[in-house]
């Protein structure tokens, strides 16, 4: 069982971004361009966005510091005891171009035609705990979107099937890095440019400030 | 002066041979015959080629995370599961071109087979005819599949809806690999679930 959603935080209340780095261990995830795999790519990207967000005074909570596997519930159960007011899981991939940003496909109470979509209840099942925080996850979603088309970047938003992220009890989102590729789709910046990978944690970044001065008003 | 015994016994060993002789040849004919019937029964007229209809295939685009409805004109065999199997193979078989915009390598035999369920448990008024699409995917598609959380849901997603345009009773897609159950297409879209068939058609250009 997962926590429903709490009332949003108030001024005194503490901010806690979770980075999650997909894959690790057996699970290499995908194959990159240079031969790297996916699971290394996103644990030293979640550790660069930890750094920016600690410098800007946000705690973090990385789910995975090394290449450990975890299983998708176990990445569910670190987050939803951090209480966190964002929870981004972070993977690459060499297909499509710029970020991809993907949420829970699973239907919020309010769609599917509850009357009453957020309950009192102090649980939710595990499996489906993301589906009560879909409407704060889809206001995330578009403040990343925001943030990274400001820097000119090119963003896709969509809606998936992700074990770990539907049991997820936080505004959650799961953020795919592709190359960077113009109108032509010929690749202006590959995913091991260091460059590239700044601007899109800097945007990330800039992003998580942005969010939490709306939970933080 | 041959005696009488050995005649005798002489007489019924050439009788003998003589009876034997005829029936080895009777066996032979028999089995000619046989010969020729098989031979008889082999096909002399080519398989009938299914007539060409007009088939609804959800095309995925990598580029912008859409699936724009293609019509196109393919042979359709009448039996639902054939069917269904073909009008994927020919999405397939687009996402195996060199110039796709959705690449996807393995083609038009990355389907091995689809089989048409009614659906179990509680029935949808509006659906009470609805079936459970099991699609059954080669494992040499799935090992060659590109890895990526977006290019992954948009082949899962294309699937589901092109099966749901061409056999609107199709509301769920289960999927199994080389005949079992298989934890994801390569290593991000959930092939352990059940999905809706008509939350992957989308109206024109939209993302799924």
């Amino acid at each position: 069982m997962a926590q429903a959603p709490p009332a949003p935080a108030g001024p005194q209340g503490r901010f806690v971004v979770v980075l999650d780095a997909a894959h690790g261990g057996d699970d290499t995830g995908g194959r990159l361009a240079n031969g790297d795999t996916e699971k290394s790519f996103t644990l030293a990207f979640s550790v660069r966005l930890r750094s920016l967000l600690t410098a800007r005074g946000i705690q973090v909570v990385n789910l995975r510091e090394s290449d450990a596997g975890l299983d998708p519930n176990h990445r569910a159960e670190l987050a939803n005891h951090a209480n966190a007011q964002a929870c981004l899981s972070l993977h690459a991939s060499e297909s499509g171009s710029g970020t991809h940003l993907f949420l829970s496909s699973l239907q919020s109470p309010a769609r599917r035609g509850d009357k009453n979509p957020v309950q009192p209840a102090r649980f939710a099942a595990w499996k489906t705990a993301q589906a009560a925080w879909v409407p704060r996850s889809l206001a995330l979603a578009g403040v990343l979107n925001s943030a990274l088309q400001h820097a000119g970047m090119t963003v896709t938003l969509g809606r998936a099937a992700m074990p770990g992220v539907d049991s997820m009890a936080c505004p959650a989102v799961a953020v795919e890095i592709a190359p960077e590729r113009n109108a032509a789709q010929q690749t202006t910046a590959e995913l091991d440019n260091a460059d590239y990978q700044a601007r899109v944690a800097a945007a990330l970044a800039a992003a998580l400030l942005e969010w939490r001065s709306e939970a933080h008003p | 002066m041959i005696p009488r015994h050995q005649r005798i016994i002489l007489s019924v060993l050439l009788v003998a041979s003589l009876v034997m002789g005829v029936v080895l040849w009777q066996l032979r004919e028999r089995a000619h015959q046989r010969l020729m019937a098989g031979e008889d029964s082999a096909p002399t007229r080519a398989p009938e080629v299914a007539p060409a209809e007009q088939a609804t295939l959800l095309v995925a685009s990598d580029a912008d995370n859409t699936l724009i409805a293609q019509a196109r004109s393919l042979p359709l065999p009448a039996d639902p599961g054939a069917r269904a199997r073909a009008v994927l193979g020919k999405l397939l078989e687009i996402y195996s071109t060199p110039d796709a915009l959705h690449p996807a390598p393995g083609g038009a035999n990355s389907v091995t087979q689809v089989f048409l369920l009614p659906v179990v448990g509680e029935k949808d008024p509006q659906h009470p005819d609805a079936q459970l699409a099991v699609v059954n995917l080669s494992g040499a598609f799935v090992a060659s599949h590109p890895s990526g959380l977006q290019t992954e849901t948009l082949t899962v997603l294309s699937i589901c809806g092109t099966l749901h345009a061409n056999l609107p009773r199709v509301t769920q897609v289960r999927f199994l690999v080389d005949g079992v159950q298989h934890s994801t297409l390569a290593g991000h879209a959930d092939l352990t679930r059940t999905y809706l068939a008509a939350e992957a058609v989308p109206t024109e250009g939209t993302h799924p």
